[in-house]
């Protein structure tokens, strides 16, 4: 089964488990600067969101990558940056709509969400369910249980 | 190894920024944040300098687990001497600026001496420079914080600041980061005022590095997170309600202190509780309450973020308050309600925010404006002298004083003294309900008798923070304690005390003693810190950094005798509720503490004590 990340806002607290969380995991440090999952707060409206790479079916930064050096991973789906192709052109931070791409100065290199091989630390980390690991054909399952739980239809009572 | 090892010290007299190495033997002494900075201004302050000369420094300091993916992980405290108490002060925050400071590089900054000229620092991970701040000079916290966002050029950078109160010597102003998360009491925004130092830009990206054994650390912060998420209070009522769930119990309990002290049981409890700030509005149709959330790493997420109502009188034609913002929190909530007797929950907001916005502690403003009205229901002060009618209960009245507060006009200067000298300066010095000048928090000596204790002996003055009996006395955490009797109520409170100051020199917040003790924090930093942590040894570095503490305040002058509290809760008696009829035991339980403590008769550490401690 092919799994995505599923992020439901309205959950999250702003804590940035994620943020450590997806740091140690590819740096092995505690820095929320080198997260690729990023939570913004838009203070004014008391909304807080987790934002990162989606994993697009055909992916703006694969296609843009002169070098191809961005290449999906078989086993998830994930869009993965190999390092040693990439040479730090930035046509595909350019390239990707929603900004989830990024160079890292210190590297030359630009970064993405990988989902972590599959077991992405970021929905682990997180404390209220924010942001989950679930099968990517239903990642509107919640949803539609918690709608399908308002419709009026009585509990039928067994004798 | 949980400290950066570095530590800022910047001298506002000569404009300069140096680095110098964090002394690692203290560290292993005195932990972090409040111990460890307070160890560094105790050997370099004079514990007679007046708060607001130039002789005084103010110290911002971090934890070992700042920084880290420890619940809570992200608190700061700023140590300095208080402007409003003259007592040791430190004041813990959370928000993200901590996590910030210690990913620039950076376990404290020492703010020495005074700046000529408003000034603010700008740090980027080692880089740190003073800069002018004439232009933030007069403005809001909220402004300051836009302003500085803006000419950075970077929305990342985290700020915290004085308002205007901060500005204008309001004895009780906060430093404020994130827009609403403080560090709150004892004024120590006053000093920072007094420096003229107007705010810290932090701009991180190094992160923390070199934990001692992460793969230990891990398994041991995430075992620590499941207790929070597993304990009633950390895992349901504090997300839930926040610590606002507090406002209907504790009523119940006849221990909710109303108009300064008068009554114990507020008759609008329920109007300015948790429940009320989830109701509609028949108004607007919504709730005060959007959500809550979390600061810096914490999992418990008992922070409030509420919409104040467009309709209401305060804050017609002023959309700048309509937005999302911080509040109400309990102890907010009960000093500008309960204790004013005032039951619109909207005027709390309103006056919340305006605490925020401006950079004044809401406890202390609260409980100063209640012994104002006092004094105004005694007929010492008048309307002429006030500006208006403040009769007990007037929200009218609640948030123009906030308004006068922020721009220090008119009665709002005096309000901006605290009520210590507010009622010494109208002849009535009996009304002010504080110990060491602080205002008392949400919590009536009477109803729980083991608060009493903790307010009269903590090293900052009346505070809730320093030794939080509640948990025992109401909560039974970790066992239920009679909220009635003075009985072992000595040694409660000394191991509150001495627990408490171990997690706040951790970088970890108070909050998280609900579900877990020292056992739960141990394995954290023994694995995050370089050295052996053991359950002894961070028993000893709580009890060394109390009395440490109190030696400073004891050089400071204070005696046994301002261990005490107000005549009102030793001889006016609680008149409903479970305590009715019960006075403090306050004179009771002070010598019981002493000997528990192993101080002499008149609150000074013995030599023995001093010894055992290594003090």
């Amino acid at each position: 089964m092919q799994k995505s990340l599923h992020i439901d806002p309205v959950k999250c607290t702003g804590c940035l488990q994620c943020e450590m969380a997806c740091s140690f995991e590819n740096y092995g440090v505690f820095n929320i600067s080198k997260s690729r999952i990023k939570v913004f707060n838009f203070e004014h409206e008391g909304r807080m969101v987790p934002y990162t790479c989606t994993q697009c079916f055909d992916a703006w930064c694969l296609n843009a990558c002169p070098v191809e050096a961005i290449k999906i991973d078989a086993a998830t789906g994930a869009k993965v940056v190999h390092e040693a192709t990439c040479v730090g052109c930035k046509v595909c931070t350019i390239a990707c709509p929603f900004g989830t791409v990024n160079y890292v100065a210190e590297t030359g290199k630009v970064q993405k969400c990988d989902l972590c091989g599959g077991d992405p630390a970021c929905a682990t980390a997180c404390p209220t369910g924010a942001i989950t690991y679930v099968d990517a054909d239903w990642t509107g399952l919640d949803k539609m249980r918690s709608w399908a739980g308002r419709t009026d239809t009585q509990a039928r009572v067994s004798a | 190894m949980g400290w950066t090892r570095k530590i800022l010290r910047v001298d506002l007299t000569k404009g300069t920024c140096q680095s110098e190495p964090l002394n690692m033997e203290l560290a292993q002494q005195y932990l972090g944040q409040r111990g460890l900075a307070t160890k560094y201004f105790v050997d370099e302050v004079d514990p007679k300098v007046d708060p607001l000369s130039a002789a005084n420094k103010l110290i911002m300091a971090t934890g070992p687990l700042t920084g880290t993916p420890a619940s809570t992980g992200g608190r700061y405290s700023v140590i300095t001497k208080g402007a409003l108490t003259g007592a040791i002060a430190c004041s813990n925050s959370g928000g993200y600026f901590g996590a910030e400071l210690k990913f620039a590089g950076w376990d404290m900054v020492i703010f020495e001496g005074r700046s000529a000229k408003p000034v603010y620092l700008a740090i980027e991970n080692d880089r740190a420079e003073l800069r002018d701040a004439a232009h933030l000079w007069g403005k809001t916290v909220w402004q300051t914080e836009e302003i500085i966002k803006k000419s950075h050029q970077d929305p990342q950078t985290r700020v915290c600041s004085i308002g205007r109160a901060g500005e204008n010597g309001v004895l009780y102003a906060c430093i404020v980061n994130d827009l609403h998360r403080a560090a709150g009491r004892s004024g120590v925004g006053a000093v920072m005022g007094s420096k003229n130092l107007k705010a810290v830009a932090v701009r991180g990206t190094q992160g923390v590095a070199g934990i001692k054994d992460a793969k230990a650390f891990m398994k041991a912060a995430t075992a620590a997170k499941k207790a929070l998420a597993d304990n009633a209070v950390t895992g349901q009522g504090l997300p839930t309600y926040g610590t606002q769930v507090l406002m209907n119990v504790i009523n119940e309990m006849g221990a909710l202190p109303t108009r300064n002290h008068r009554d114990v049981q507020f008759e609008d409890a329920r109007k300015i509780s948790a429940e009320a700030m989830r109701e509609k509005r028949p108004t607007d149709g919504k709730a005060q309450l959007v959500t809550n959330a979390a600061c810096f790493g914490c999992t418990i997420a008992c922070g409030r973020i509420s919409k104040i109502d467009e309709s209401h009188f305060s804050v017609v034609n002023k959309p700048e308050y309509w937005g999302a913002s911080g509040g109400l929190e309990y102890e907010a909530a009960w000093a500008l309600g309960a204790a004013n007797g005032v039951g619109d929950l909207e005027a709390l907001q309103y006056a919340n925010l305006v605490c925020n916005e401006d950079g004044y502690d809401p406890i202390s403003f609260g409980a100063t404006v209640g012994a104002a009205m006092e004094l105004y229901d005694l007929g010492i002060l008048t309307k002429e002298q006030i500006g208006m009618e403040a009769p007990f209960g007037s929200a009218l009245a609640l948030t123009k004083l906030a308004e006068m507060t922020a721009q220090g006009v008119g009665f709002g200067k005096e309000l901006g003294l605290g009520s210590k000298r507010l009622c010494a300066k109208y002849g009535r010095p009996e009304l002010s309900m504080t110990v060491k000048s602080q205002e008392f928090p949400a919590y009536d000596s009477r109803g729980i008798q083991g608060m009493g204790l903790a307010y009269a002996t903590s090293n900052r003055g009346a505070c809730h923070l320093r030794g939080y009996t509640v948990a025992s006395e109401v909560l039974g955490i970790p066992v239920k304690t009679d909220p009635l009797v003075t009985t072992g109520k000595a040694d409660l409170v000394k191991a509150f005390q001495d627990a408490t100051s171990v997690f706040d020199s951790a970088g970890v917040c108070v909050f998280t003693t609900f579900a877990w003790s020292l056992a739960d924090l141990q394995p954290q930093l023994d694995a995050a810190c370089e050295g052996d942590w053991t359950m002894e040894k961070l028993a000893l570095v709580g009890e060394r950094i109390w009395n440490m503490e109190r030696q400073f305040n004891n050089a400071a002058g204070f005696t046994a005798k301002d261990d005490d509290l107000p005549p009102r809760l030793k001889t006016e008696p609680a008149k409903t509720g479970p305590a009715k009829g019960l006075v403090s035991g306050i004179d009771k339980m002070r010598p019981e503490y002493y000997q528990v403590r192993g101080w002499d008769a008149g609150g000074v550490p013995t030599k023995e004590t001093l010894a055992r401690l290594g003090l």
